[in-house]
């Protein structure tokens, strides 16, 4: 049931205040990092403020101005919305104190610019999370697309420059072809609204559908790094580590994601999608995605790009998820956007931890380095298995429904490759952990600073109790459930 | 006073043109502020234009109380107000940007470039509310020939220029006026409303095709469509940097606004493929432009070549002809001469102190983060990135070319997106991340607050037209669009 609220709009407002706040007090950098925090906090708040209400079953929502005559900004806080920009502005703050120790600490040149732009990121993610209509949704991904371009660019090195054309030429393909596509559901439903078990008509043509369906998948899928539209990826992890970390975590890639989440269950439905046969079409490329990543992965050496890998098939989990047609294979995919969260911000956190107080960046020159670190090592390693699926982490209860999901739609080769990508997972994982700690040990003691210590000891017990009591902190699983029921219909 | 709307703006502008040159008497400080206030003073009054039309009301205007058809007629509706509105203020806000820029070029002549430059608006405007074929005609030969002269005050390759662009130009205008002469001959009526009654009746004529088809010609040459768009880049490039300021922003918009009026207004081509012929066009234009504009490594050439496929989505919407597309066309006419005079305003205020204009000399925004950032905000319109204003126009175009069925259409301003989202970047990419420049570290901070304010006038607006965008198409747009897409 919807009820009108402010809220959905007001939880918005700290984000975008904090970019001309950070930008306006560049000179006074406590202060400027003050805004970050604070606004992390108003946002997390905000946010927090309506999920009982979702819990309960309403949808608080915000009509703005018209975009365009008859298509409203529309902000929903539906379950799916609430969840994301829960986990997005309750990470954010996470990543700002982070993020805060790690420029200090490298003396990274252009802070402002690097705030102002974090800011500016969460804006609009928490924006696409809470749209209500595609074309408020489009606003918002683009928005986030260009905001995070001086993110990608920050060193301002050759390289770096070089990944930043390459992030936006594929990023803004991408949008392209959703904005094709938005404006051809417009043509074809007369509505942008989005709606549980979605709004196109099942008696269009198959070619129009196939069509769409094809636009939206190019136009979320180059965001949410599936094969072959992944290459982008792997080079953005020039990026400073906190801005690797949210950005796979909750923002850009995740954006995608979410974005296809939203189509398969609010635009399509899944019972038109299995329908017209693209929802196996959709399974499939993510199979293939979750193999050949995790293959990948297995020959990296550098830490970051290894993790861009390990995101690359995780992603494809939660799109297998809501491709797979049953009910619990979708809760399982929306679900494992929270774990995936969770644990990979970690992941990243500790990479950034090791950057920071060792400065290496290759798994061959981590020899010993858990014996240095070894409250850094351990959170990562605790990451790393419960990313795998090992239980109790939060990625066994989202593998776990995955599975479950697959068994009862009868999708034998997903039930296969998900178990074969466990073993996949912990492959590329252990050796990692296995050099760190076996490795020849260097003398002495050295943790990172608290501010980066303090947030990946969170977030992996974060994963950890996400897995223990997926209802506890946030109520996730019964939110994915929620989910899962409003698209699945009666 | 009310009265008088339809012609105010052109005769404000025309008093200003009159009064810079005894103004310049008392200093070349004395005309630049009577050129701006002459500039303001009509685009305030072309917006009392749209208060009074908004919704769909018509003002009719007998010049000198003659009535039509035998005195001139003057036309004020929700089109010619829009139109006229969008001209007369994105001048008004070039034109007082340009200062330092014509005091750079022009030093002590500069009054010279103000009364021009006010000639050339007076005939923008007079063409948006002629009620007949030949006073557009007349005025867009007086907005053209000052341009000329305001193109070929350069230095040597700018008189080169020129020169092509006169020619040109002036093919296209007599194509023009041969074709409204044809159409004299077969009905004996050079009033807009009279030719449109009269020619259902002799639309069989070759007379009838001939003169549809050389005032098409004509204008489209005026437009710089593709591939009749040769005059453009060299103009553009070579025109001094107050008069790119201005030209690029709202030259062509006039002869757009002419070819959207005579084709749907008078000559009504059900019969003809003359419609879809545009849309075409347009859409070839669209693609070839940002294909060139890709190419160049001069910025003030890329930006030009950007022009000729901007101007090349505005073709397309009208030659699709539906209520969507007309409405993205009409919205797009404005939305492009907003960013255009931004980003020629803003590399104006980078080339007064960089090396040159290539690409590659342009390094300066890092230590001028306003007219970077201004250029960003236009850079994201021109691609077509929400909220700013560009999104919007290439929105309801898209809208219309689905609602046609034309996939071609579709993907080929899906393109021209993506096209300028490569070009734009190059040139924002230089501004930015170029490498730093010893002269340019030893440069001012930011440009002079004139081109500051101007910027901000427009980056405001960029966004403040995306964001208000429905009020417009609402009040505005729409009516105009529907009232033609269904009287066909």
């Amino acid at each position: 049931m919807e009820v009108a609220s402010p809220l959905p709009a007001a939880a918005l407002v700290p984000a975008a205040a904090a970019v001309a706040l950070i930008v306006l007090s560049r000179r006074r950098p406590p202060l400027r990092e003050a805004w970050s925090v604070l606004a992390a906090a108003a946002q997390t708040a905000l946010v927090a403020a309506m999920i009982p209400a979702v819990s309960a079953g309403a949808r608080p929502t915000w009509e703005g101005p018209a975009l365009v005559p008859g298509v409203p900004v529309l902000l929903r806080a539906d379950a799916l919305g609430i969840l994301f920009a829960a986990l997005a502005s309750g990470l954010w703050l996470v990543t700002t104190v982070y993020s805060i120790g790690y420029v200090r600490a490298l003396a990274e040149p252009r802070q402002t610019r690097y705030f102002a732009c974090f800011a500016l990121c969460l804006f609009a993610t928490v924006g696409l999370a809470l749209a209500g209509n595609l074309l408020t949704f489009f606003g918002f991904f683009e928005i986030l697309t260009v905001a995070a371009y001086p993110l990608v660019v920050h060193k301002g090195t050759e390289e770096a420059a070089r990944a930043g054309r390459i992030y936006l030429l594929y990023t803004l393909t991408g949008g392209t072809a959703l904005l094709g596509a938005v404006a051809w559901t417009a043509a074809l439903a007369g509505t942008l609204d989005f709606r549980p078990g979605g709004i196109l008509p099942a008696g269009a043509a198959p070619a129009a559908l196939w069509g769409l369906f094809i636009l939206f998948v190019v136009g979320c899928g180059v965001k949410a790094a599936v094969v072959p539209l992944h290459t982008w990826l792997p080079l953005a992890m020039i990026a400073p580590t906190p801005v690797s970390a949210l950005l796979h975590a909750v923002a850009v890639v995740k954006a995608g994601v979410f974005g296809v989440v939203r189509v398969v269950g609010f635009v399509f439905g899944p019972g038109l999608l299995g329908d017209m046969g693209a929802a196996g079409l959709l399974a499939g490329l993510a199979l293939a995605t979750i193999l050949l990543a995790s293959l990948v992965a297995l020959a990296q050496d550098n830490l970051k790009r290894l993790l861009a890998f390990s995101t690359i098939s995780q992603l494809s989990y939660v799109i297998l998820g809501v491709a797979l047609g049953t009910e619990t294979g979708f809760a399982g995919g929306v679900l494992h956007i929270a774990s995936h969260a969770l644990l990979k911000i970690t992941l990243f956190f500790c990479a950034g931890a090791i950057y920071v107080t060792a400065h290496v960046e290759r798994i061959s020159d981590m020899g010993g380095i858990g014996r240095r670190m070894p409250l850094t090592m351990g959170a990562f390693a605790a990451a790393a298995f419960m990313l795998a699926g090992l239980p109790p982490g939060a990625g066994f209860t989202s593998k776990w429904r995955l599975l479950e999901g697959a068994a009862q739609g009868g999708a034998w080769l997903a039930v296969l490759v998900l178990l074969a990508s466990v073993v996949l997972n912990v492959a590329y994982f252990t050796p990692v952990i296995v050099r760190a700690f076996a490795g020849p040990a260097a003398p002495g003691r050295a943790e990172a600073p608290a501010s980066l210590l303090v947030p990946l000891l969170l977030t992996a017990a974060g994963g950890l109790a996400l897995g223990l009591v997926p209802d506890g902190v946030l109520p996730a699983l019964s939110l994915a459930q929620a989910i899962a029921r409003s698209v699945s219909g009666p | 006073m009310g009265a008088h709307l339809p012609i105010l703006p052109t005769l404000l502008a025309l008093a200003g043109a009159l009064l810079v040159p005894i103004a310049a008497l008392a200093g070349r400080r004395a005309a630049e502020g009577v050129a701006v206030v002459a500039a303001g003073a009509a685009g305030l009054a072309a917006l009392a234009g749209v208060a009074e039309v908004a919704g769909g009301g018509v003002r009719r205007y007998a010049v000198a109380g003659w009535p039509a058809p035998w005195g001139i007629e003057l036309v004020l509706d929700p089109l010619s107000a829009f139109t006229s509105a969008a001209i007369a203020c994105v001048a008004a806000v070039a034109l007082a940007g340009a200062g330092p820029a014509a005091r750079a070029a022009f030093g002590g002549a500069a009054p010279r470039f103000y009364a021009l430059a006010l000639v050339v608006l007076t005939g923008l405007l007079g063409i948006t509310v002629s009620g007949d074929l030949f006073n557009v005609f007349v005025f867009l030969e007086i907005s053209s020939i000052a341009g000329y002269a305001l193109v070929a005050s350069g230095a040597a390759p700018a008189l080169a220029a020129g020169f092509r662009y006169l020619v040109l130009g002036t093919v296209g205008a007599s194509f023009y006026l041969l074709g409204v002469g044809l159409l004299y001959a077969l009905t004996g009526t050079l009033n807009m409303g009279d030719l449109a009654a009269r020619l259902p009746a002799v639309s069989a004529s070759p007379l009838f095709a001939g003169g549809v088809g050389f005032i098409v010609v004509g204008l489209a040459i005026k437009i710089a469509l593709f591939p009749l768009h040769g005059w453009l880049p060299d103009a553009y490039t070579h025109a001094p940097p107050p008069v790119a300021a201005l030209l690029p922003a709202v030259a062509t918009k006039a002869p757009a606004y002419a070819l959207a009026r005579t084709l749907l207004y008078v000559i009504r081509p059900d019969e003809l493929p003359v419609a879809t012929a545009l849309a075409w066009a347009g859409a070839g234009a669209v693609v070839a432009g940002g294909l060139f504009a890709l190419r160049q490594t001069d910025a003030r050439r890329l930006l030009a070549y950007s022009s000729v496929s901007q101007m090349g989505y505005i073709v397309l919407g009208v030659g699709l002809a539906n209520g969507a597309a007309l409405t993205g066309a009409y919205l797009h006419v404005l939305n492009h001469a907003v960013m255009k005079a931004s980003l020629f305003l803003a590399l104006g205020a980078l080339l007064l102190d960089a090396r040159g204009p290539s690409l590659s000399a342009l390094s300066l925004a890092s230590r001028r983060p306003l007219i970077g950032g201004c250029m960003v905000v236009a850079a994201l319109s021109m691609v077509g990135v929400p909220p700013a204003a560009g999104f919007f126009s290439k929105w309801y175009l898209l809208q219309g070319a689905i609602e046609a069925g034309q996939p071609v259409l579709v993907a080929a301003i899906l393109l021209g997106s993506l096209l300028a989202a490569v070009y734009m970047y190059r040139l924002t990419e230089a501004v930015w991340f170029g490498p730093e420049d010893a002269r340019a570290a030893g440069g001012r901070a930011e440009a002079a607050p004139a081109v500051l304010a101007a910027l901000l006038v427009l980056a405001v607006a960029t966004l403040g037209v995306g964001l208000g965008n429905a009020v417009i198409v609402d009040r505005l747009l729409a009516p105009a669009a529907t009232a033609t897409a269904t009287a066909r």
